[in-house]
């Protein structure tokens, strides 16, 4: 009987199996940002076990709340800073070269095929497009990672999502997880990887590959994955190009983390994209998804772009084809964040910052503020937010707020007439 | 960072399904940085008719509640929501991964019923003033009203979870074994 890729990385990875369906898996990555963390590193010290598995393999990043908007979030960032220092964490990025820890992260080659990831952070399925079994978790089970370098597993079945077919203009990776999350419901991949395959994967880039695994969660998926090829280990080049003799080689060596042609699944799904159209959620779960046409003329009052999910700079290319030479409605905000300083740089030296501040846009530092409505563009009650993050829950964005999802483009559409609509129109 | 906890009393019925990790603690309480401090809010932001946390959670022990309870979000604050307000056995068809691991890593229990134990105890339970009792050596709730109905339900739990609540969480037990 074949193995899924998955499989093959909890195969590599056990390290006990204390009950049937149980793995304790030894953990190549553990990542930690400062909303999380801080509560497992006081406790680690207040139990007297002030100690890391290994500083190589956990990297930190302040990121949610920066910089810091209040005593409670700079006493968050202090407990990270103090911590890192102590632990002798080289890869902490802190204010000023920190960024939304699932942009940052892969951006600096720190996930690879076949490895394990832990993050107490719910989109830590991201980092499943390098194929990788990248998984959120809590806060204990993050210390224990922290501590340790192993976490506890049941064992995931997996959904096989098959994606054929070829996109219309204006319809992006964005539109194809939200359509099938739709499909799947917010309890659909419960317990359960999702593996995305097929010819639209293969064509994606390794940021649609993010923006896919991103929200993988939203189905309730423990993570999604991509399986490693050519645009991994071309993205992936300048990191490893030590370790291999050339990228044939890399390659060859990651071919080994694919799933079986016989592999067994809990359900294969056949997913074909030519007939989607640009999508946006209408109400407080990620499943509730209708097209852009069918919201058309939806008021809003903020256009909210950045996050894990759609803050890279190939989603503020194309909010800003959009936006070039035009100005936002009277009537709407526009908040950008870059999702990290690199990021930022390249739109700068593209000149899509300039396009942005002339369109009206606010610009913001890398961070995920308003994405959780933490800061920098958080909502008032009743009011509306076209938004390219993940997450529409009641209150996500600010009490009494109602976040729609879409992608960038769809969002810098919208923002130009002040109601949703579709970015296809603006395309001439 | 956990001790011994109790699994009884006064039941909360919430009777819809993908109660969601921000509508148990919203986001803007993740600053705080101890468990005591999220103990008002415990879900404010939950919408259901007829629901208000400030009343209807008063001396509650037990939520008994529909599927996938604690989607969204990894934040442990959720568990630790209900911890601090002594709740610390939830009942559903079935939670969230993250969620459910988080609450048996703090030794509390995600139990999960049948579709159809969880729809019978709505249509006899709900609505009343229910108290539930939880026999862990025999693995049953015994559910009764002020009215004088009562049921006994069997539930499992697995030797590894049960193995997490009796060496006192995850980090005690992975600290001693790994
Ligand atoms: S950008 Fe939003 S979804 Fe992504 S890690 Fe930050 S808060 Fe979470």
């Amino acid at each position: 009987m074949g193995k899924t890729i998955v499989e093959k990385i909890f195969d590599a990875h056990l390290v006990d199996s204390p009950e049937e369906g149980v793995h304790v898996l030894n953990l190549d990555r553990v990542f930690c940002h400062e909303i999380t963390t801080p509560i497992a590193i006081n406790d680690l010290v207040s139990r007297g076990m002030d100690r890391v598995f290994d500083q190589e393999k956990i990297k930190a990043v302040i990121d949610h709340v920066s910089p810091a908007k209040d005593s409670k979030t700079a006493e968050q960032g202090k407990i990270m800073r103090e911590w890192a220092k102590r632990q002798d964490i080289k890869d902490f990025f802190d204010i000023g070269q920190n960024g939304v820890c699932h942009a940052i992260f892969p951006e600096k080659g720190f996930v690879r095929p076949g490895f394990t990831v832990i993050m107490g952070d719910s989109h830590t399925c991201t980092h499943g497009a390098f194929g990788a079994f990248a998984a959120g978790v809590g806060t204990t089970d993050l210390e224990v990672g922290i501590l340790k370098g192993v976490c506890s597993f049941l064992t995931a079945e997996t959904i096989k999502i098959n994606v054929s077919g070829s996109l219309k203009n204006g319809v992006y990776a964005k539109d194809v997880i939200l359509s099938i999350i739709a499909k799947l419901g917010v309890n659909g991949a419960t317990n359960k990887v999702i593996e995305f395959t097929g010819p639209v994967i293969n064509s994606f880039n390794m940021s649609e590959r993010m923006t896919l695994c991103n929200m993988a969660i939203e189905a309730g998926g423990t993570c999604g994955i991509c399986y490693p090829d050519q645009t991994t280990v071309d993205y992936l080049w300048e990191f490893i190009k030590d370790d291999y003799s050339s990228k044939e080689s890399a390659l060859k060596d990651y071919m080994k983390w694919q799933s079986d042609e016989d592999a067994v699944y809990a359900q294969e799904i056949d997913f074909e994209v030519s007939t989607l159209e640009p999508v946006s959620t209408f109400g407080y779960k990620p499943d509730q998804v209708k097209t852009i046409r069918e919201l058309e003329g939806t008021p809003v009052d903020q256009v909210y772009i950045g996050s894990c999910t759609n803050g890279r700079i190939e989603d503020l290319r194309e909010a800003a084809k959009v936006l070039e030479g035009k100005k936002i409605a009277d009537s709407v905000r526009v908040v950008l964040s870059p999702a990290t300083p690199a990021i930022y740089k390249m739109a700068l030296k593209e000149g899509l910052i300039e396009i942005f501040m002339d369109a009206g846009v606010c610009l913001t530092n890398p961070t995920c503020g308003a994405c959780l409505g933490m800061s920098n563009g958080v909502l008032a009650a009743g009011e509306v937010c076209a938004s390219t993050t993940n997450r529409n829950f009641n209150g996500r964005m600010g009490k009494g707020g109602m976040v729609h999802l879409m992608s960038p483009a769809s969002a810098a559409a919208t923002a130009i007439s002040g109601f949703i609509c579709n970015s296809s129109l603006y395309k001439g | 960072m956990s001790q011994k906890k109790a699994f009884n009393g006064k039941v909360l019925f919430l009777d819809r399904c993908d109660i969601n990790t921000d509508e148990i603690i919203p986001a803007k309480y993740l600053t705080e940085i101890t468990k005591e401090a999220l103990k008002p809010n415990l879900l404010e932001d939950l919408i259901m008719d007829g629901f208000d946390p400030s009343k209807d959670l008063h001396g509650v022990r037990v939520i008994i509640t529909r599927s996938n309870f604690g989607c969204g979000s990894s934040r442990e604050h959720a568990p630790w929501a209900l911890e601090v307000n002594d709740i610390n056995l939830v009942i559903a068809e079935n939670f969230a991964r993250i969620f459910r691991q988080n609450m048996y890593n703090c030794g509390m229990i995600a139990a999960e019923l049948s579709s159809e134990e969880i729809d019978s105890l709505f249509k006899d339970f709900s609505g009343e003033e229910a108290e539930l009792t939880t026999d862990l050596e025999n693995n049953t709730f015994t559910i009764s009203s002020k009215s004088g109905k009562s049921r006994t339900l069997a539930f499992s739990i697995s030797g590894f979870d049960r193995t997490l609540v009796a060496a006192g969480g995850w980090v005690a037990y992975a600290d001693s074994k790994y």
